[in-house]
């Protein structure tokens, strides 16, 4: 499978996503975001950082980026996108995916680990990850607070379109609306969530619980080859 | 024909300094001395112009010259097998095999975080970021020793607040992780907060940078953000000057208030585009030099880096990018806006380093030229290809570049023992087996509680949480402990990192507080089983012109130069920061050390936590008597003729030897240090950390308040499994440490210590019947108290 993680000026988790998708097995490529040229990546990353500097709003200019049209492009193909963190606020500013992200409840940068409760594994971003398994991950944002409308939020979740929640005991930290920490588009091939995955890909490092996520894109991908 | 707008005032000419408006002449308004100008005129055998004279200001200022610590900064071991790079660089730099090397430096904001905390916290962690880039070498971490008043101050309060989210919102940004570091609280650092910032950097060393101009005829390429008037005096004013209570009281310096506009503002997406263009143009070989812009801007890294390659640089004014309408040439050359850099570039590789700039957005600008005069020259009007200045341009300013930088003024200053100082006794002394203490009634479980749930000692969750730690995939043991560990992706090494000071011991015998720093941060780092690389030191004291002050600086670097030499650590690096006094107060003499050690494999490095039932735990190493500085000291109080625990650095030499030898053998479960708090704290974190308790017995042979809290030196809790304990003892035995054996890890959920021995009866009948000779503890209790410890004395509990 082919990975392009997109380098916007301000990411500072791209080099952390090209090592985890590696891990798991696949060929990864940095795309630089003024090149609106995907270079044949089935999978796209909008990894995490302060893309533009997050001066106005998270995410708020990264969407204006030359390459945000070719993630739209294969988007709509049904190409596999996924946001981490900084990457997940650029999908929704982009309306990606619904919803916004909204200052900590604590008004606070929120470092810690948590836990995630995984609601599907029919979907290309869940498929190997045991049924049962709570993701242990780290968070590390400042705007992580997932809102939605009360009947949206309904409809989202109706529809499975929350694939990540904040589980105990550590809970919630930001105060997401129903403990929402991942989310899906209509034809769940975008996905976005907070927490950090491509951080917690090895024992070594607290979890590799991570992996799982990346491990469920590629191994998806060499199905859908074979 | 150029003219030179320089008044000479011909050699040996008395001098007769500008006058302002106010009556106040112009050099001592930039803060230098009536002797110093009078030196400024020997060095040029003339009077320098306005321009001039501000360029001396800046770079002659205390935070810029080290002029009153140089001569003793001399005495620090620096050199060594391993070292890369020493003091005068931008940071040091030790060797980790393999092509690699660690950069490393600490760095003092402490005046600007006083002034305006957010602004003042964040460009103290971007500056020591472009220190690190300056070496050519990526930054991996940061660590932020961070010293306060009381807390239950509401302005010290607010001075947290800022300083924690300053830290946190620029090292987030640049995505380096804050690894580390420590937050003490304590009545000299009221109104002079100290924010001392460590960056770590992984450098391949045929990347090695050096800030200088060597080469005649290359080019000075200014790149970053443009120069605005923020931080004009930065250095000068602010950094090297005492701060005035809030309303700029009799006897201080100016008011808090009117040093803002020379506080710097930061822009960390500035910096993380800096960083990211420095370190693509040093990996692509298109530069000659590589300075950073921090104190005193411009001037200084002209000066430092046409100094350090024996060249002189012309400077093109006109062409310096700007932020602001109207900028006077002082203004240009002494503004600290953040985020600049500094290249030597040969003109061949011109295009290439302007293309790499533009693809980030970062305006660059050629400003200048490295000639063979010496001289850094300042010019208006434009410069020719030999760096001389066009026909009809001006000369504003026209200086050796030494004599602004490695042959700036130097003070041996007058020095005075303050008379009512205690001091530790000497090796050898008669020591007094008795801690003179309040202990009638002591439950030593009581005072665990009130330690471990009391703002010196609790968690620091409450900072921490606001930092990335694991930015990057490398953290494999992050912030709250006594060290971070890293692994380097490459490698496979693991890089151990640890800060630390003992400003409580400092305040009574700086000389014993600077030592006990060493030891202690260089054991942070052995007890993970790292080999101590080397050392970087952060002095922070007050007033130098004060005599009992400049006892302190000195007696502070003794403490570190002999303790460095007992270790066998090169100090590679290092800050000094004065005037940290307000209204005639100082602070406690504060001696921050950096230590970065390296592990062969990072997966084998030693936790500080419990990790298994059924573990023997022991104590390594001996207590000895003393608890003023103590945590148990400041809580309940010290007896008047009580003094620090003494340092003996043979011992604690051999105890690092041991614990990596130790960690090599892998016969280590756990490992963690005993200091803040003594053996009961020690015992106590890594049971919380764990989840699991100890059943104990603790030998008293003095007194119980020294055994269970005292906080000698040299000493580190572990734990093992039983089968290694014969392997374990033969090393001690082999390295002539005590060894005692405790107990065992237990999963009771609690910590029981009983204390047993003849201190133990004694004390027990001393403190009358009815009270336990046991500290016996839930650990449900303990990690509470130690949780809401920060939030509740900072008025943050939820």
């Amino acid at each position: 499978m082919k990975v392009g993680v997109i380098v916007f000026p301000g990411s500072n988790c791209d080099r952390d996503a090209l090592h985890a998708a590696r891990l798991a097995g696949a060929e990864a490529v940095a795309l630089w975001h003024e090149r609106p040229d995907l270079q044949g990546a089935e999978l796209v990353i909008l990894p995490g950082g302060f893309a533009h500097g997050d001066y106005l709003r998270a995410g708020a200019l990264a969407r204006f980026s030359p390459v945000m049209a070719a993630v739209r492009e294969h988007a709509e193909q049904g190409g596999l996108v996924l946001g981490i963190c900084n990457g997940f606020q650029v999908l929704t500013e982009a309306r990606l995916l619904p919803g916004a992200l909204l200052r900590n409840a604590s008004l606070r940068f929120e470092h810690r680990w948590v836990r995630l409760a995984v609601t599907r594994h029919d979907t290309p971003f869940s498929a190997a990850i045991p049924a049962g398994t709570m993701l242990r991950l780290p968070v590390a944002h400042g705007e992580g607070c997932y809102v939605l409308p009360d009947p949206e939020l309904d409809a989202l979740e109706a529809r499975g379109r929350v694939l990540f929640r904040y589980a105990l005991p550590e809970g919630n930290p930001n105060g997401s609306l129903r403990d929402v920490a991942g989310v899906l588009s209509e034809n769940g091939r975008v996905c976005g969530l907070m927490p950090h995955p491509e951080r917690a890909v090895e024992p070594l490092l607290g979890s590799d619980d991570g992996l799982l996520l990346f491990r469920s894109l590629v191994a998806g991908a060499a199905r859908m080859a074979a | 024909m150029t003219s030179l707008a320089v008044e000479s005032a011909g050699p040996g000419e008395p001098s007769e300094p500008t006058e302002r408006a106010s009556g106040e002449p112009r050099h001592r308004a930039l803060g230098l001395t009536d002797d110093e100008l009078a030196a400024i005129v020997e060095r040029l055998g003339r009077a320098p112009n306005d321009l001039e004279l501000a360029m001396f200001g800046v770079m002659w200022s205390e935070h810029c010259s080290y002029k009153s610590s140089r001569l003793l900064l001399r005495t620090l071991p620096s050199g060594g097998p391993g070292v890369v790079a020493g003091p005068g660089e931008n940071a040091g730099a030790m060797d980790l095999g393999g092509g690699l090397a660690v950069c490393f430096k600490l760095e003092s904001h402490n005046h600007p975080s006083a002034v305006e905390p957010f602004q003042g916290a964040a460009t103290g962690v971007g500056g020591i970021l472009r220190d690190i880039v300056a070496m050519g070498a990526r930054p991996i971490a940061i660590l932020d020793a961070l010293k306060f008043g009381p807390p239950d101050d509401p302005q010290v309060r607010h001075l947290v607040r800022g300083v924690v989210r300053g830290v946190g919102s620029y090292g987030n940004c640049v995505g380096v992780p804050t690894v580390g570091g420590e937050l003490v609280f304590e009545a000299s650092y009221r109104h002079d907060p100290l924010v001392n910032v460590m960056a770590v950097g992984l450098l391949e060393q045929r990347n090695l940078m050096r800030a200088a101009a060597t080469r005649v005829g290359d080019l000075a390429v200014l790149y970053g953000s443009p120069t605005g008037r923020d931080g004009i005096g930065g250095a000068s004013v602010l950094a090297s000057a005492t701060m005035g209570g809030a309303g700029g009281a009799p006897g201080g310096g100016a008011s808090v208030g009117s040093k803002r506009p020379s506080v710097q503002v930061g822009d960390p997406f500035a910096g993380k585009l800096l960083m990211e263009v420095s370190l693509e143009l040093v990996a692509a070989g298109l530069l000659e030099g590589l300075g950073d812009l921090g104190a005193a801007g411009l001037t200084c890294a002209a000066s430092e880096m046409a100094d350090r390659g024996g060249r002189g640089l012309s400077i093109d004014l006109d062409a310096v990018p700007r932020r602001a309408e109207g900028m006077t040439p002082d203004e240009v050359m002494t503004s600290e806006s953040q985020e600049r850099m500094l290249a030597i570039v040969a003109p061949e590789r011109l295009a290439e380093v302007q293309a790499v700039c533009a693809r980030w957005g970062l305006p660059a600008a050629v400003v200048g030229r490295v000639t063979d005069d010496r001289l850094l020259r300042i010019v208006t009007g434009g410069l020719d290809e030999h760096g001389e200045p066009r026909p009809g341009a001006t000369v504003l300013a026209s200086l050796p570049a030494a004599a602004l930088a490695s042959e700036a003024i130097v003070h041996d200053r007058a020095w005075r023992a303050p008379v009512r100082r205690r001091l530790a006794p000497a090796p050898g002394a008669p020591q007094v087996v008795h801690d003179g203490l309040p202990e009638r009634g002591m439950d030593p479980g009581l005072v665990l509680e009130a330690l471990l749930g009391g703002p010196e000692l609790g968690s620091r969750a409450w900072v921490s949480r606001q930092y990335d730690a694991t930015v990057g995939g490398d953290t494999v043991c992050g912030p709250q402990h006594g060290a971070a560990v890293l692994r380097l992706k490459a490698t496979g090494q693991g890089l151990v990192m640890a800060t630390d000071a003992c400003a409580a011991v400092g305040a009574l015998d700086p000389y014993l507080g600077a030592a006990l720093a060493v030891a202690e941060c260089s054991r942070n780092v052995a007890v993970t089983g790292a080999r101590p690389l080397g050392l970087t030191d952060g002095l922070n004291l007050g007033d130098p012109t004060r005599p009992e002050e400049a006892w302190a600086l000195r007696e502070a670097v003794r403490g570190v130069a002999d303790a460095a030499r007992g270790l066998g650590l090169p100090v590679v690096g290092g800050n000094v920061s004065l005037y940290n006094e307000a209204d005639g107060r100082p602070i406690a003499p504060t001696t921050q050390i950096g230590v970065v050690g390296l592990l062969d494999d990072a997966a084998r490095h030693v936790e500080p936590a419990f990790q298994a039932v059924g573990d023997i735990v022991a104590l390594l190493g001996t207590v000895v008597p003393g608890l003023a500085g103590s945590a148990y000291a400041a809580l309940a109080g010290a007896a008047p003729d009580d003094r620090p625990p003494t340092l003996d650095l043979a011992r604690e030499a051999a105890l690092q030897q041991l614990l990596v030898a130790a960690a090599e053998e892998g016969l280590l479960r756990s490992a963690q240090d005993v200091s803040g708090g003594g053996l009961a704290v020690a015992i106590a974190e890594a049971a919380i950390w764990s989840g699991l308790g100890v059943s104990l017995e603790l030998p008293v042979g003095s007194a119980p308040a020294i055994e269970l809290f005292g906080e000698s030196p040299s000493r580190a809790v572990v734990s093992l499994d039983p089968a290694a304990w014969p392997r374990l003892a033969a090393l001690a035995r082999q390295h002539g440490l005590p060894l005692t054996r405790l107990g065992t890890v237990v999963d009771s959920g609690r910590i029981l210590i009983r204390l047993v021995g003849e201190g133990a009866t004694g004390a027990a009948e001393d403190r009358g019947a009815g009270v336990a000779d046991a500290l016996d503890e839930p650990l449900a209790a303990l990690r509470s108290a130690w949780e809401r410890a920060l939030p509740r004395a900072l008025g943050e509990e939820t």
